[in-house]
């Protein structure tokens, strides 16, 4: 993967760069020994490394904007982190940049139940905002499976989903306001703890916009009660098709599951191997989890359970305790390990037109065999997000690249049945360059018009999201104007 | 005043145009600061694209009328779920009301509280951009984040950014069965306790507004879904609000269907001359908008959203008999901005007024220096050339 030199100016500023900034932070919030800013080399795209120059650790929005101000002033490109558990590359650095974390920015500013709001600072992990209200009922609904891990600045920047968004919305649609730092030290409020814009809506197009607009030190969660119960039912079936046809007609009776899950042959074997969930031997395997009281889950699974028994399942269970319930949903949520141990995979996260996930499986497959690298796959069939995992071999000579050429041909078929790259990881430096694939010249200027007017300078993770040599003109006039 | 056909044509006028040009769908939506220019319609760029009932997606052309949408949805048992608003009752405007003029201004109605406003269901959107470029952003599938997310920016922008040509949706199923739980209490501060009460409990309530009434007010309460459920949370509902007076219960279809659609369409205000529109947390419209208001002024006030959007309505000589128009909604936008936790944290917008009014005043809540920066700078990218609506959102 490709990135742009380093900018051999502000590498020979170092010393300069990193006093002025120990003037705005505490000592221990500037890292700067080569030993130690190797913690920060990359996020969980582990494939790319590279040791940023400078990683510093803010605790204020004061301490975010005099960095800013003077990572501006001295022309020193800046790459935001959340966590650092981006799949696509989002905060891995380059030689010449400041990582700017947020982890020790991780407050509950405001818990308003009656409004239905919380205030975090935006390190704050995603399952820790519903641990700090789930006491009292309520819970944040973007469920990303990196839950524990990731903050909420790295959601918003990837605008992250989750496997429950069928029903509550990804991030975007949870997300009521935020502090924002513009690269220039200006600090912006967007949105609020109300619900909607009151001129254009800035605050949607930050969401998603992968730490390049400005960066996100406080955020205005949308919080719901929680609902009385949940519960799961299992299906497996023979083929994809008819998996696919029995998605589209629970979708079509007008039962909103919270989560419908769906898992191929390969990704269900590997997992019995790792998890033993006690799940069938067979084509395709469903998961389809409802919620409300007893009496509303039972209405609702009755009607799910006739639509599955139509299309002659090989198998149907379900849940009647919550052991049943954590049974199912183990071999699911052990999905990723289980392929792990088989070897190292790639995750990838196109979405297509859910009526095209039978053509497409089986175009995965074809390739599959054509590249000669086994593929599972496992995804969020509702809403047409796919995760197929290609296992490779790291220390293969060569696997690597042959593993990406075969994502990238998935992407793109993703593309041309009417879908797109990304549903949920966000681009990156992953996905940057297919980018071409999906749009015109023309509608990554107007994208890339926006960078323009938060970060003139393009310094804010500037090689990220545009293929480099779409961006290139803009952030070399960045360059020569310093 | 231009009516293109299709895309093509629209982009290759409006590359060749001085401009500037009013930007119409069914001119049904004169809402902002009047524009001065030739009116530029997207109504005949019309028509359903695609739509797959089975992954919840439709695709349309702007100029579709919403009435078209809805009907093919409703064939399939499907609806918009949130709700958009037909201003022409409380405008007082004749015309079609088109989909891309739904997503223009972002229309939303009750059920926006529970399930999103129009930008949350918003997929994709194609346009034209001031200099005459067919652009596309999102899609047609439900996630999607490759790329900025324009979508969002384009929802809500009021024809100020480009002109939209297309937009693609994701729909949902119309619940089996819907019911009303109604209230009546003395009060706006017990009229906020049930609304609280109902939205902090597990019942999932689509739907809380407050009419007006002669003495007392009326609190509103919907639930949707399976016969056998809103049944059951019904029951519990009205439980849990026994304390705050009778609850009465609303379960005839048609008479559900009615109640709603004058809530979302704000009948209540549609006497009046004068019109606002204030976003805000409910703790903030109440004790900062709502209460002082009311304390000085006769109007008549709808709330929905479970007190987080107010509409407040009053007559010319009501207006008059306290400082006239202009200084009342100074006066409402100022009490907006002092009362937000934080800055920008809720805005007022004068939806329905005089032409006169609309040019001297601010109609959309001045936004914070920076901000407007901001806005200024995306707008001067989308038309460098100032010809879309210009002014119209200040």
């Amino acid at each position: 993967m490709q990135m742009p030199e380093p900018n051999l100016s502000v590498l020979s500023r170092k010393a300069r760069i990193v006093s002025r900034l120990l003037e705005v932070l505490p000592n221990d919030a500037v890292i700067h020994d080569e030993a130690e800013t190797r913690a920060y080399e990359c996020d969980a795209l582990t494939a790319y490394r590279c040791p940023p120059l400078v990683a510093v650790l803010p605790s204020t929005t004061q301490e975010v904007a005099d960095v800013l101000r003077i990572c501006h002033a001295e022309g020193v490109p800046v790459v935001p982190r959340g966590s650092g558990t981006s799949l696509a590359g989002g905060a891995l650095p380059t030689a010449d940049c400041v990582i700017l974390g947020v982890a020790r920015m991780n407050d509950v500013i405001e818990v308003d139940y009656d409004n239905r709001f919380v205030r975090v600072q935006s390190g704050r992990t995603n399952l820790s905002v519903t641990g700090a209200v789930e006491a009292d009922g309520f819970f944040y609904a973007p469920d990303p499976s990196s839950q524990l891990a990731c903050a909420i600045a790295g959601n918003i920047a990837m605008n992250s989903g989750g496997a429950h968004c069928l029903k509550y919305g990804v991030t975007t649609n949870n997300l009521l306001g935020v502090t924002m730092v513009l690269m220039d030290g200006t600090v912006v409020e967007l949105g609020g703890a109300h619900m909607d814009a009151g001129g254009l809506d800035l605050l949607g197009v930050i969401c998603g916009s992968e730490g390049q607009l400005g960066v996100v030190t406080e955020a205005t969660l949308r919080i719901l009660p929680k609902p009385e119960g949940a519960r799961p039912v299992l299906m497996g079936y023979d083929s994809n098709e008819v998996a696919g046809q029995v998605v589209s007609d629970i979708i079509k009776a007008g039962v909103l599951p919270v989560a419908i899950e769906f898992m191929d042959r390969p990704c269900i074997r590997a997992t019995e191997a790792f998890a033993k969930a006690g799940y069938p031997d067979c084509e395709a395997l469903l998961i389809v989890e409802v919620e409300g009281s007893d009496a509303e889950i039972d209405e609702q699974l009755a009607l799910i359970t006739e639509i599955a028994r139509r299309h002659n399942p090989v198998e149907l269970r379900e849940s009647t305790s919550a052991e049943e319930s954590a049974r199912i949903w183990l071999g699911r949520k052990s999905a990723f390990g289980a392929m792990g141990q088989i070897n190292d995979y790639m995750c990838l996260d196109g979405t297509i037109p859910v009526s095209q996930l039978p053509y497409v499986l089986r175009r995965i497959g074809e390739m599959s065999k054509e590249y000669g690298l086994g593929v599972g796959n496992v995804f969020h069939a509702g809403d047409g997000n796919m995760h197929p995992l290609i296992l490779f071999d790291a220390n293969k000579p060569g696997d690597l690249e042959k593993c990406e050429a075969f994502g990238a041909d998935i992407l793109r078929l993703c593309v041309e049945v009417g879908g797109c790259l990304t549903g949920e990881h966000g681009v990156g430096i992953e996905k940057r360059d297919l980018m071409v694939d999906q749009f015109e010249p023309d509608d990554l200027d107007i994208q890339m018009s926006v960078k323009d007017v938060f970060d003139p300078q393009w310094l804010l993770n500037p090689a990220k999201v545009f293929p480099l040599g779409s961006s290139e003109t803009r952030r070399s006039q960045a360059l020569a104007a310093e | 005043m231009m009516t293109p056909q299709n895309e093509a044509e629209l982009a290759d006028l409006v590359a060749a145009a001085a401009g500037p040009f009013r930007i119409v769908g069914g001119g049904t939506r004169p809402v902002g600061r009047p524009v001065e220019g030739d009116t530029l319609s997207a109504a005949k760029m019309s028509g359903i694209v695609d739509y797959e009932p089975g992954a919840l997606t439709l695709v349309a052309r702007a100029g579709t009328p919403v009435e078209e949408i809805e009907a093919a949805l409703a064939a399939e048992g499907q609806r918009l779920p949130f709700e958009p608003m037909d201003h022409r009752g409380l405008l007082g405007t004749s015309g079609i009301p088109t989909i891309g003029g739904v997503v223009a201004a972002n229309v939303s109605g009750p059920r926006r509280m529970a399930v999103g406003a129009a930008r949350d269901f918003l997929l994709g959107v194609r346009f034209v951009d001031g200099m005459g470029r067919r652009l596309k952003n999102g899609g047609r599938v439900m996630k999607n984040v490759t790329g900025y997310d324009l979508v969002k920016l384009a929802a809500g922008s009021y024809g100020t950014l480009g002109v939209l040509t297309e937009v693609s949706f994701k729909v949902l199923p119309v619940p089996e069965t819907i019911a009303t739980l109604e209230l009546s209490v003395a009060d706006g501060a017990v009229a906020q306790v049930a609304m609280t009460r109902a939205l902090t409990s597990p019942f999932e309530v689509s739907g809380a507004a407050v009419l007006p009434g002669e003495a007392r007010l009326r609190v509103i309460l919907r639930l949707e879904g399976f016969a056998g459920s809103v049944a059951y949370r019904a029951e519990q509902l009205s439980a849990l609000l026994a304390d705050l007076g009778t609850v009465s219960r609303i379960e005839d279809a048609a008479a559900n269907a009615a109640l709603w659609q004058g809530v979302r369409d704000v009948v209540a205000l549609s006497g009046c001359d004068l019109v606002w529109r204030v976003s805000a947390t409910a703790r903030d419209l109440r004790a900062g908008v709502l209460e002082p208001l009311q304390a000085k002024t006769n109007s008549l006030v709808q709330l929905d959203w479970a007190g987080a959007l107010g509409w407040i309505g009053m007559t010319a000589a009501q207006a008059e008999a306290t400082g006239g128009a202009k200084a009342v909604h100074e006066r409402i936008q100022q009490m907006v901005a002092d009362r937000a936790a934080v800055p920008g944290g809720g805005h007022a917008t004068l939806i329905k007024g005089p032409d006169d009014l609309r040019a001297d005043v601010s109609v959309f809540q001045p936004e914070a220096p920076a901000v407007a920066a901001l806005a200024q700078g995306v707008r001067a990218k989308f038309d460098p050339k100032g010809i879309f609506n210009p002014g119209l959102m200040g």
